[in-house]
């Protein structure tokens, strides 16, 4: 039965390798050649130039993450706590504005934070003075973590809500405080879920180029930006794109190596998210 | 002759049978073109796509680019199969010199007839193989006379009492022009130190401008959320006719002439439902009804009478003899030089070169927290068990 | 913490991620002759009817639910039977397969983007074949869909008993039909989950789309050009229609997923 059922796989491999193997070849082909095809160092070499924008992304994705952590990890604990009817619905509540189209929701945004938008309106009738929000880096990071915080409430929501409650109760036996209870337990035993958190929103957060096009007003280059330039924006150069790719997936690589050191756990699945 | 030749040849290399063929009027042309340059229906304007399904029964998929570059990237490098596309000249004549058009039966397109005599032969086709002109038109400065009381220069760019109120061109080739037109070079060098000059003034530039954007520009101009705005003058017709606030000026330093013509590109699959289409366009009474919305100024003077007379005269949209006098026409830059163009570019839009050592420094920072977590979880390990 | 200030502190949190909702769907009820974003002047349903005349949105409509529906049927299929497959391997074989299955939901979507569109027209080019288009769209779709079709099923396999299938086939079971019978329905919960999150997933993808999708133009690919251009207060009528269905689709989802165990949110990344 078991040679049998392994090969039930047999399309799901070849689907993968002509699909995610094969454009991964791709990528590495044309980030080492150039136009005609022959082999070159230039575009890895010349990837150097746009260091600016990736130090931009990287800056402006970990604000995002940790905004999105500080923001969601009370939020999770909240709706951890709540009497187990309320807590489905809230986390529905949580994932309901990112099942909207991801597009409008940042648009939305547009609407919100021009100078004649109707933030600033509001602010004009209590007679505030106007804030300039649109097309700033700060824009750009609350477009982040507007679409991508959902991703760090989920993961930390299951795991808290996993934690055993005896060990809590132990550890106030004990005679700790509420405050250090938190520290020495909830927080420690909820780690894979900030782990998990952290990189679903680093990971998209660092690449896109939606988010920046829309709220930074072209003017916050990040590195996603830069790609699409490459492949279906103004300065078309496949090779060079591929080099920025390949440059980027290294890097995003190396982050999920330090993230996985941090996440003891067997790999076995828990839930969708697993790294 | 050359045209009765080509007809020729191509009826020897078309299957027997084949010839002058008909057009099949089931299938469904991709077009591809500016965003907001075909009249749609709105406003009472003709739906000209449907028009054009109504009488021929070809379907039109419409989608729509915003830059001449990003065109030029699609058609390249995204695989499609575009039947009829809108570049501007300069692009034209690239398509054309890198194999990527399809030479036209101007038999099918007897409406050429209409274009007028100073679009015939132009630069940028001079064979009259590839393109039909669809329009032309200059670049000026749109501005917000609440705020701003007049514009002659391209330095009210420049100006910082307008700074976060400025919108800039989303492309190379539109943005470097104004700097080089304020230079006073000429737009189509080669000289590497001019670029180079130009973009230094666009990075001073930077600072001030709100946002680098393309049709976004209507939106952000008529809800006064910017003031000023380079851009093709034939969105007049959008932008000051809808709006009382909004006028238009021609810098006197000069300003780019522009013909956007229509092509066929070698990866058509309906050439002949295409040049059909690209025919339907030059007819006169189409192309006035159409421009009439549009704005731009149509190569046709024979479609001007079509045209609403205050349309017709107004300089924003067929502008006089003088400004057209200053104007510069972009052609296709060599090689080595679009590189440098659009590494500068690139530069301006994240404000200068980086240095390759911090990127590598970030890498190997990376790899360092890495290795020495791994280090310190084996050392603690080790002491656990110890 | 105290209760009171939890609950603001909910309240705030879900003002700040249904604000933006709520302003396009007030807005795509504004009566307005230009395309004014920010100010309301009177109810109207004008947008509506614009939008459901508009034929290039209902075009854009109808290839997104046909690439939707293509997608998660073909990754529901192959990934269920890969599932079954890499649950049935040893340890090695298995770490591989997981770690390929991993691969793309980590890689930055715009990465994936464009090394497909890299292949499709690296394709096109060897193969010769038309261009990109419907085709090359949905399988995108699949190769991105199937990782959480995976995730979603083995978990359910690996809750199964074993001896269950094995018992079928001693009582004279044919493999087949001890699958069918016995199998099947214990991870039918799983399937389930991860077709309608593959359906979901592919009808909200813009990334993976804009760089595969040719000259085919689907709902958020036009929502985008819509977004680049002069933007109409259809765009806001979209919205609303868009977010009311996505409601009721949730609400089917949770109630027949309530009692299935928990659920892993809608992972990976976009934009």
């Amino acid at each position: 039965m078991k040679t049998n059922s392994r090969l039930l796989s047999a399309p799901y491999t070849v689907w993968m390798t002509i699909f995610i193997v094969l454009p991964m070849v791709l990528v590495a082909y044309f980030a080492f050649t150039d136009k005609q095809g022959s082999f070159t160092l230039e575009n890895i070499l010349s990837v150097g130039q746009y260091s600016n924008v990736f130090l931009r992304s990287i800056w402006l994705g970990a604000v995002a993450t940790a905004i999105c952590l500080v923001l969601g990890y009370p939020l999770a604990y909240i709706i951890a706590k709540l009497p187990a009817k309320r807590q489905s619905v809230m986390v529905m509540l949580v994932m309901l504005p990112m099942w909207m189209n991801f597009l409008l929701r940042t648009y939305a945004w547009m609407t919100l934070l021009e100078d004649n938008g109707l933030i600033n309106a509001a602010l004009n009738a209590v007679g505030l003075p106007k804030v300039h929000m649109i097309n700033t880096a700060g824009a750009v990071v609350l477009g982040m973590v507007y679409n991508y915080i959902p991703y760090m409430v989920l993961p930390l929501y299951s795991v808290l809500t996993k934690i055993d409650q005896s060990v809590i109760e132990a550890a106030e036996d004990l005679g700790a405080s509420d405050s250090k209870v938190f520290l020495k337990v909830v927080v420690p035993m909820s780690m894979p879920g900030v782990i998990s958190g952290v990189t679903m929103v680093f990971v998209p957060a660092v690449s896109t180029f939606i988010i920046s096009k829309m709220l930074g007003g072209g003017g916050n280059l990040l590195i996603g930006d830069l790609i699409d330039m490459q492949f279906l924006g103004s300065a078309y150069n496949p090779n060079l794109g591929s080099a920025i790719s390949l440059v980027l997936m290294v890097m995003i690589l190396i982050c999920m190596g330090i993230m996985n050191q941090f996440d003891d756990g067997e790999d076995n699945g828990k839930g969708g998210i697993m790294l | 002759m050359k045209r009765i030749f080509a007809l020729l040849l191509a009826m020897l290399l078309l299957a027997p049978g084949a010839a002058a063929a008909e057009y099949d009027p089931d299938v469904t042309i991709n077009v591809y073109s500016w965003g907001e340059y075909i009249a749609n229906g709105t406003d009472g304007s003709m739906d000209i796509n449907a028009e054009f399904t109504r009488r021929t029964g070809i379907k039109v998929n419409y989608t729509t680019f915003d830059s001449n570059e990003s065109l030029y990237s699609k058609l390249v490098g995204g695989g499609a199969d575009y039947d009829v596309i809108v570049p501007s000249d300069y692009m034209v004549s690239r398509l054309i010199d890198e194999g990527l058009l399809l030479p036209l039966d101007y038999e099918n397109i007897p409406n050429y007839q209409y274009i007028d005599e100073q679009f015939r032969s132009p630069g940028y086709d001079p064979e009259e193989k590839y393109s039909v002109p669809y329009t032309w038109g200059v670049v000026g400065v749109f501005y917000n006379t609440r705020y701003i009381d007049e514009v002659t220069s391209w330095e009210s760019l420049w100006n910082d009492e307008y700074a976060g109120k400025i919108l800039m061109f989303d492309n190379p080739r539109d943005s470097f022009a104004i700097a080089q037109f304020l230079l006073g070079q000429d737009v189509n060098t080669t000289d590497p130190e001019e670029w180079r000059a130009a973009a230094d003034l666009l990075k001073a530039q930077k600072p001030l401008v709100q946002a680098y954007v393309m049709d976004q520009i209507f939106d952000k101009m008529e809800s006064g959320e910017a003031w000023i705005a380079p851009y093709y003058a034939g969105d007049a017709a959008i932008l000051v006719d809808n709006s009382e606030d909004i006028d238009f000026a021609v810098p006197k330093e000069g300003t780019n002439f522009f013909v956007d013509a229509m092509c066929v590109p070698k990866t058509a699959s309906h050439k002949r439902e295409a040049e059909e289409y690209i025919n339907f366009l030059c007819e006169p009474e189409i192309s006035g009804a159409n421009m009439d919305y549009v704005g731009y100024s149509t190569p046709e003077t024979a479609a001007r009478e079509y045209l609403d007379p205050e349309v017709a005269e107004s300089p924003l949209h067929y502008p006089d003899a003088e400004t057209i006098a200053r104007t510069q026409i972009f052609v296709n830059l060599p090689g080595e030089t679009s590189k440098q163009v659009d590494q500068l570019w690139a530069e301006v839009k994240m404000g200068g070169p980086g240095e390759s050592a911090v990127l590598v420094a970030i890498i190997l920072g990376f790899l360092g927290v890495y290795i020495a977590i791994i280090v310190y979880k084996r050392r603690k390990r080790k002491r656990e068990l110890a | 913490m105290s209760r009171t200030v939890g609950r603001l502190y909910t309240f705030l949190i879900f003002l700040f991620l249904y604000a933006p909702i709520l302003v396009l769907i007030v807005f795509s009820f504004n009566d307005t002759e230009t395309a004014s974003r920010t100010v309301f002047s009177g109810f109207s349903l004008k947008w509506y009817e614009k939008l459901f005349e508009d034929r290039l949105i209902l075009e854009a409509l109808r290839n997104t639910l046909i690439i939707a529906v293509a997608a998660a049927a073909a990754s529901t299929v192959l990934g269920t039977m890969a599932a079954i497959g890499i649950n049935s391997m040893k340890r090695l074989p298995k770490r591989i397969m997981m770690n390929i299955t991993n691969f793309p939901m980590v890689n930055p979507e715009i990465v994936t983007g464009v090394s497909m569109m890299l292949l499709f027209v690296f394709a096109v080019g060897v193969f010769g074949g038309r261009s990109l288009g419907m085709g090359s769209i949905i399988a995108a779709h699949i190769t991105f869909c199937l990782p959480y079709v995976i995730l979603q099923v083995l978990p359910k396999l690996r809750q199964m008993d074993p001896a269950l299938y094995e018992a079928a086939q001693d009582l004279g079971c044919p493999p087949v039909k001890a699958f069918f019978k016995v199998v099947l329905p214990e991870i039918m919960p799983g399937i389930v989950t991860g077709m309608i999150m593959a359906f979901t997933l592919s009808i909200d993808d813009f990334v993976i789309s804009y760089f595969t999708s040719g000259t085919t133009q689907t709902l958020p690919i036009y929502i985008y050009s819509m977004t680049r251009k002069r933007v109409s207060p259809e765009i806001n009528a979209l919205s609303t229609v868009m977010f009311a269905a996505v409601m009721v689709l949730l609400i089917i989802v949770n109630v027949r997923s309530s009692n299935s165990g928990e659920r892993a949110g809608k992972g990976g990344g976009q934009g």
